[in-house]
């Protein structure tokens, strides 16, 4: 048994220790929306918060992240920055297909929540591992600095 | 967006009647039973509380439709966006095919063209009856009824009634032999920056996708084809599998095996353990270079004629000077970003398929063949795509997962890993383009010939679609029909019969050349992805030959005015248009300021959009990186009348730097001369086509292969300007 803290709730699940967060996120808790793109950490669909950091959950083992914070898409908007970075979102109509979204708004939030002004070279750093197959790179640059020059919400 | 179950909706048009959803075209309903909705054709229904659900027959991969097919709905039916729920529609060629192609698909940039009239038709149609059962109820004259925002109103007295409030009158009303469309000059919504109704769910993770599909007592599989393409399964030892924790089934299947379990991982971990012996058949031994070579040779061969002006052939021998390319593009994997899967309940009495597919009534006609259920026992339910670019208008993973499900007692989720989806995607065709130009003594083209080799993916797909492909046909024009007959793939030459260039002498041919075993499929614009990239290249080439600015050479081509005009006869295709051609050349003048570094030019012409919707040229910058306008794009382009016009366009931006990032790498194509002799090794190209183990990696490498294999191309690095004439929107064709 391995008890997990995700978005403020507590679950204990039978998992083996080195399953990965992502499948047990998905398939057991039942959190869809952090994406399975290609499990090995290659293209950053799978994105979450651990301790605000952002991590792959598709290669992080779940025994990993026991006694620590976990925080997904379902969840972010809760915290000012990410729901400033949803909204940057929605305002700059970044979607396509929206699939690998859930990663980017992840990593766009945690690079926000420690660089709250980024530069070109920041964004390219936090965001350089989330892969957007419809190619929204542009709008989601904007959308980061939309969301740094934003108020809260 | 609200999307609505199936479920919910099923039960709802249970109660009325399933049959009483009708499709536009056919005769007036009967009445409905008391308490139902409000179902006046297939694509509206409105509940008695009001609720407007508008049902989608097209499906949404991020290029728009889930907002767009609203917008020409609502446009008609009075109603505000933020009013409407969507629903998926269920599989139904005869109420939901598509009208440039009869069957019900999203695909070939068809969506708003081919439903531009007919949903407006259906809101149109709705909103009449409303207003008449408005006009009954109050006893008044229809005309002096209008609807607005979800309500009537009677003009002379003000009073106004919700549509939830008529639901009962105009239910029982029927259907009007006429409506009349608006004019488009009273436009509320269409041609406006509505925004994305699947936007709010694709950023709180609520967005349901095929792969979230949750079904009570539902498993876990995935699964390993073959390697081989053409291979079967010799022997399995699962005994290490199924002592793995969570795994509860091995199935076996002629050419592959799936491990089910309660979830992904102990699917993954079972997969893993397996240990596969497989009959690698009649493609053991294939590699890349067969199949090169195979298309090598059949390009030295005559083909089918898809366009011949002129006398090529003589033209070239008597030029002044001769240019020959060979360009070859490699196989190409759509990699979607949601990896292919399927989830299939199967049982004695009927099947139901979760999954994104833009191929509904290709999905329940596979999963019907396979089960021997008649077609109405397999719902489909449909679901948001995380990509597709072509590779969901295929069901070879719909009838993967029904021939797993079968075996399997509960509902089963079969998901592939990317290695998989990779490995056993079905391939934009490897092409081999031979060309070749007679220059005269300005170093101007006088002569072209271009020989495509390559597989036809319309052959195959036509064979599909029998017998509806004679309407398919039909809606292509005769030229087409009688292209086809004569073995023409007309996908595989779009781009290539008809270059915006004036060539006097221009003979173009294709030639078919299957490699053995491996699949092909559409795979975003098929034809235009690669012919342009070739046409544009080899025209940098002459340019080059002429020692010529590659923007001067090309404007020097697009001032005739025959220069594409017979590929009209190609239909759709057509690239005539001298207006269009007028403008591209006069904004390519004002743009090109010649000694600029990094100048890239390309342009082509895709369909037509229908009458009524065509828009004239627009000019869209988008800026760069870098010093100056570096890296700043420029997009001339005709899409028509806009149904939904992006946020930001026809308005600066504000002043944000935005780098160009590359996009996903399409366009890996690579070129050899012929004249240098010049022979590319890349790495992985000697690698057996179909036979890759089980590490995505080698394959990856084998299948974009070639640009950084070869190191000129790498060393040029991408262009930064792209000037793209005509273009269709990067992304989201469909």
């Amino acid at each position: 048994m391995v008890t997990l803290r995700v978005n403020g709730k507590t679950h204990t699940v039978d998992v083996p220790p080195d399953m990965p967060l992502l499948w047990v996120l998905r398939d057991v808790i039942g959190l869809t929306g952090t994406k399975f793109g290609c499990g090995v950490a290659l293209c950053g669909a799978c994105t979450v918060h651990l301790d605000g950091r952002p991590i792959r959950s598709c290669v992080t083992p779940v025994a990993a992240v026991v006694g620590k914070t976990i925080t997904t898409i379902e969840a972010v908007g809760e915290a000012p920055t990410g729901r400033k970075v949803q909204q940057a979102w929605l305002d700059l109509e970044v979607v396509q297909c929206g699939y690998c979204q859930s990663g980017q708004i992840m990593a766009a939030a945690a690079l926000l929540a420690t660089k709250p002004h980024p530069t070109d070279a920041d964004i390219d750093a936090a965001m350089a591992g989330n892969i957007c197959r419809c190619g929204t790179y542009p709008r989601i640059r904007a959308a980061i600095k939309q969301a740094a020059l934003s108020k809260g919400a | 967006m609200h999307l609505v179950s199936r479920r919910t909706f099923l039960e709802t048009s249970a109660a009325v009647g399933g049959g009483l959803l009708l499709g536009f075209t056919l005769p007036p309903l009967a009445p409905l039973q008391q308490n139902g909705p409000f179902v006046p054709n297939a694509f509206v229904r409105i509940d008695r509380d009001g609720r407007v659900t508008l049902i989608m027959h097209k499906v949404e991969m991020g290029q728009g439709t889930y907002t767009s097919m609203p917008m020409l709905l609502a446009e008609e039916l009075e109603v505000d966006l933020s009013q409407v729920q969507l629903e998926h529609a269920p599989p139904d060629d005869a109420r939901y095919a598509e009208p440039l192609f009869g069957v019900q698909e999203t695909g070939g940039s068809t969506s708003v063209r081919g439903n531009w009239e007919p949903l407006r038709r259906a809101g149109a149609t709705a909103r009449s009856l409303l207003v008449a059962a408005a006009a009954q109820t109050w006893k008044v004259d229809p005309g002096s009824c209008h609807a607005a925002e979800g309500q009537v109103i009677h003009g002379p007295t003000g009073r106004s009634l919700n549509y939830g409030a008529l639901v009962a009158t105009a239910a029982a009303l029927p259907l009007p032999r006429h409506v009349t469309l608006k004019d488009p000059k009273d436009f509320k919504l269409i041609g406006t920056p509505a925004k994305r109704l699947d936007a709010p769910d694709k950023v709180n993770g609520t967005a349901q996708y095929g792969i979230d599909v949750k079904v009570p007592g539902m498993k876990v599989a995935t699964v390993a084809a073959c390697p081989v393409f053409g291979g079967k399964v010799a022997s399995v030892n699962d005994a290490k599998a199924k002592g793995i924790k969570g795994v509860q089934q091995v199935v076996r299947l002629d050419d592959a095996v799936a491990v089910v379990a309660d979830h992904m991982w102990a699917a993954k971990q079972g997969l893993a353990a397996l240990d596969i012996r497989w009959d690698e058949g009649p493609n053991a031994k294939l590699s890349t270079a067969d199949i090169v070579q195979q298309l090598a040779a059949a390009s030295e061969k005559a083909g089918v004629v898809a366009r011949n002006e002129g006398d090529a052939s003589k033209a070239l021998a008597g030029a002044v000077r001769k240019v020959e390319a060979v360009y070859e593009v490699p196989f190409l994997a759509h990699a979607t970003m949601e990896p292919v899967n399927c989830t299939v309940h199967v049982r004695p009495d009927g099947c139901d398929i979760w999954v994104g597919t833009q191929v509904p009534t290709f999905t329940q006609t596979a999963a019907a063949k396979l089960t021997g259920l008649p077609r109405d026992k397999v719902r489909v339910h449909n679901h948001l795509l995380g990509g597709g670019f072509g590779r969901r208008l295929e069901v070879d993973f719909v009838i993967r997962a029904v021939q797993i499900a079968r075996q399997v007692a509960s509902p089963v989720k079969v998901v592939w890993t990317r290695e998989e989806d990779i490995q056993h995607d079905m391939y934009r065709p490897y092409y081999y383009d031979r060309i070749a130009a007679g220059l005269d003594e300005h170093g101007m083209p006088i002569a072209w010939t271009h020989r495509i080799a390559g597989s036809s993916i319309m052959d195959r797909v036509i064979n599909q679609l029998f017998p509806k492909t004679l309407r398919v046909m039909r809606a292509a024009g005769l030229h087409q029909l009688v292209a086809m007959v004569k073995g023409l793939d007309v996908d595989a030459v779009e781009g290539a019969a008809e270059p915006p260039y004036t060539l006097p002498n221009i003979r173009v041919e294709y030639v078919r050349q299957e490699p053995p075993g491996v699949p092909t499929a559409f795979w975003r614009g098929v034809g235009p992805t690669h012919n342009i990239f070739v046409v544009e290249s080899f025209m940098d080439e002459l340019a080059a030959a002429a020692r010529r600015d590659p923007v001067a050479y090309r404007l020097a081509l697009l001032g005739g005015a025959r220069a594409g005009g017979a590929a009209g006869r190609l239909g759709s295709a057509a690239a005539g248009g001298a207006r269009a051609r007028r403008l591209v050349t006069a904004r390519l003048r004002e743009l090109h300021r010649p000694g600029r570094r990094g100048v890239g030019v390309a342009g082509g012409r895709r369909a037509r959009p229908p009458r009524g919707v065509r828009g004239g040229l627009r000019h869209h910058r988008e800026p760069g990186h870098g010093e100056g306008a570096d890296g700043e794009r420029h997009h001339l382009r005709d899409h028509g009348r806009p149904v939904r016009r992006d946020h930001d366009q026809g308005r600066p931006r504000r002043a944000v730097q935005l780098q160009q990032l590359p996009d996903a790498a399409h366009q890996r194509g690579s070129r050899h001369r012929r004249a240098s002799g010049q022979e590319r090794r890349g790495a992985g190209r000697d690698r057996r086509a179909g036979h890759v183990g089980r590490d995505a990696r080698p394959r990856q490498r084998h299948l974009r292969g070639d640009r950084q294999a070869d190191p000129q191309a790498a060393r040029q690095g991408p262009t930064v300007d792209q000037r793209c004439l005509m273009n269709e929107p990067s992304c989201s064709s469909a």
